[in-house]
């Protein structure tokens, strides 16, 4: 019996104020209900221009379990396409990157379509004379998303037409992407090679939830990172310290540190950590970069681009990126209990390259299948998932600083504790679950 | 040591994988250089460890952090621990410097970990470039290319 399809009561019910029902990390139904709704009505994070430079280079990725295809038009423009033939429905690209050429030809019979998805040609077309073919839904081509929006090279797309455009849905938080595009002496960002693919046996948003919750390093990475920190300690004196030492040890700050990093919330589910500092701020200067900085920048900019030091800014629903370290990770879900962890390097145009070097370096160190930091988030988020099928107890709490009066969809900065950014993904959750039920 | 015969360089790479097996993860980092490396590339054919991707490119010191780590009382992701299982082809010589002390194994392997019920078997080529550091082979760089390296995994906790 379905208890949430055609129940936008119950679903909203899902959430309250402080607390969440296990169903939106476990049910089936509440699954596919996010595939229909959230993932349609929200803006979600497809690609990166440089991914596809030339005309007819193409990417293939998914809008919640949907095949998608980002491609480069000959206009040099960057179309997303969902990538199924209009015909029989095979999907075009299988590759997960390539270069069709100057049209997108399937395999099956042939059909063939220009860059933006409009038909080309079909062999033997006499065949659909006089059979409408023009007003069928194949005589259209290739379904366009109908939404994209290219924001400094990262490509969004929003399937409905519901829900607010790119610029109001994604407001001011848009700043911690210019600041990672910032930190490149000419503005601009290339990806650097296939992202690290790690396979989560739990919910998508317990991965989401994580990014801001910065109650969990000093006890869960005790063992990589507090490990590293004593590791290190035998080291002979005047050692200079590594970089994977820097990378590690921040982890192990105490409660007080993360307080007074601050968290900021804004609308619609976005947040970071890190508003006055964070793990990231005490790394070593990479020589010759500050100065390329100034040169691009002037003193004062400069300074201010690189005095600001955002942990993990979380793009609702599925994407958190991390400025100063330019990396992303896009949280793919496949199932209720089976989620796609995608990690994807930057590398800072006309920047030294010991800050890509850098970005590798924490990228294998915290979100590859082989980090020791990861596996013991994954062994959380795991634990959870099954922890969640207690019936004694049926809600997960968010309540960290909560304040009963506590405003929603707002911009505001707090105590780097709280779980406010939670509870402001799960209004968004609602909002946008809920609007085209 | 004069120079290591064929037989003795075969029987270090199939010693190494046997050290990890019985979870002798001490006497296994004891057989690596102060300078050595362990690589996992990401890419197929990849070149560069350091501005390209990898799933592990790790120094001394790195794998130092996680044979400590394995011991620990609070490394959650570790209760129970994981096990581990090698099956070697016999190691070929791909090169041999006596006057360098250089040798170079490629060696094809499945490699399975297991942890709770569950079991994933890897397959993976192994390529071993060995000196001799005060009479004894070490292993200066172990390069571990995975058939499906760029496949999506789960958790992967020991040494392959």
């Amino acid at each position: 019996m379905a208890r949430y399809r055609d129940n936008v009561e119950a679903v909203r019910n899902l959430v309250r104020p402080a607390e969440v029902h296990r169903d939106v990390y476990i049910d089936d139904e509440v699954f596919q209900l996010e595939m229909e709704h959230l993932f349609a009505n929200t803006w979600v994070y497809i690609g990166h221009d440089s991914q596809v430079p030339n005309p007819g280079d193409y990417f293939g990725t998914t809008i919640g379990l949907q095949p998608v295809l980002m491609a480069r038009h000959t206009d040099q423009t960057v179309k997303v396409l969902f990538n199924r033939c209009p015909h029989k429905g095979t999907r075009i690209t299988t590759e997960t990157c390539g270069n069709t050429g100057k049209f997108f030809r399937c395999p099956y019979h042939a059909w063939s379509f220009k860059t933006d998805g409009s038909l080309l040609a079909i062999p033997l077309k006499k065949g659909y004379e006089n059979t409408g073919i023009e007003q069928s839904h194949a005589g259209q081509g290739m379904t366009p998303v109908r939404h994209v929006h290219n924001y400094r090279g990262f490509v969004f797309a929003k399937i409905n037409d519901f829900g607010p455009g790119f610029e109001e849905f994604f407001g001011e938080s848009l700043s911690s992407f210019d600041n990672m595009i910032d930190r490149s002496p000419v503005g601009r960002l290339e990806v650097a090679g296939g992202p690290l693919r790690y396979m989560h046996n739990c919910n998508w948003k317990m991965l989401v939830e994580n990014q801001t919750d910065t109650c969990h390093p000093m006890v869960a990475h005790e063992s990589s990172a507090g490990t590293a920190v004593n590791v290190w300690k035998n080291a002979p004196p005047g050692t200079k310290k590594p970089m994977a030492v820097e990378i590690f040890a921040p982890f192990m700050s105490p409660y007080e540190f993360f307080e007074n990093m601050g968290i900021r919330v804004w609308p619609n589910g976005h947040g970071h950590t890190g508003v006055h500092h964070s793990i990231h701020s005490d790394y070593s200067a990479i020589p010759g970069y500050f100065e390329k900085m100034v040169a691009a920048y002037g003193e004062e900019r400069a300074k201010h681009i690189l005095g600001e030091n955002r942990h993990n800014t979380v793009y609702f629903p599925n994407l958190m990126i991390k400025g100063p370290i330019q990396l992303i990770r896009l949280f793919k879900p496949l199932a209720p209990n089976k989620t796609l962890v995608e990690s994807y390097t930057f590398r800072l145009v006309d920047a030294p390259d010991v800050l890509l070097e850098r970005t590798q370096m924490y990228n294998r160190l915290i979100n590859a299948p082989t980090s020791v930091v990861g596996h013991d988030d994954l062994e959380m988020y795991e634990r959870a998932q099954e922890g969640l099928h207690v019936d004694a107890n049926q809600w997960v709490n968010v309540q960290r600083l909560y304040d009963p009066n506590e405003p929603v969809d707002v911009t505001a900065e707090t105590n780097g504790t709280t779980e406010w950014q939670m509870r402001n993904q799960f209004h968004a959750w609602q909002k946008f679950m809920t609007m085209s039920m | 040591m004069t120079s290591p015969t064929d037989k003795e360089i075969i029987d270090f790479v199939i010693h190494e994988a046997r050290l990890l097996d019985q979870h002798r993860f001490e006497e296994w980092l004891a057989l690596y250089t102060d300078d050595a490396y362990y690589w996992m590339p990401l890419e197929w054919g990849q070149t560069d460890p350091k501005l390209v991707g990898s799933l592990m490119y790790e120094d001394k010191l790195l794998l130092q952090i996680r044979v400590e780590r394995l011991k620990g009382n609070r490394t959650f992701s570790q209760k129970p621990k994981s096990r581990c299982h090698h099956v070697l082809q016999t190691p070929q010589i791909d090169s041999r410097d006596d006057a360098k002390g250089e040798y170079v194994t490629w060696t094809p392997m499945h490699y399975i970990e297991t942890r709770h019920d569950d079991q994933q078997l890897y397959a993976a080529w192994a390529t071993h470039t060995l000196t001799v550091v005060g009479g004894v082979l070490k292993i200066k760089l172990k390069r571990v290319d995975l058939v499906n390296c760029e496949a999506a995994f789960g958790n992967i906790q020991l040494f392959m």
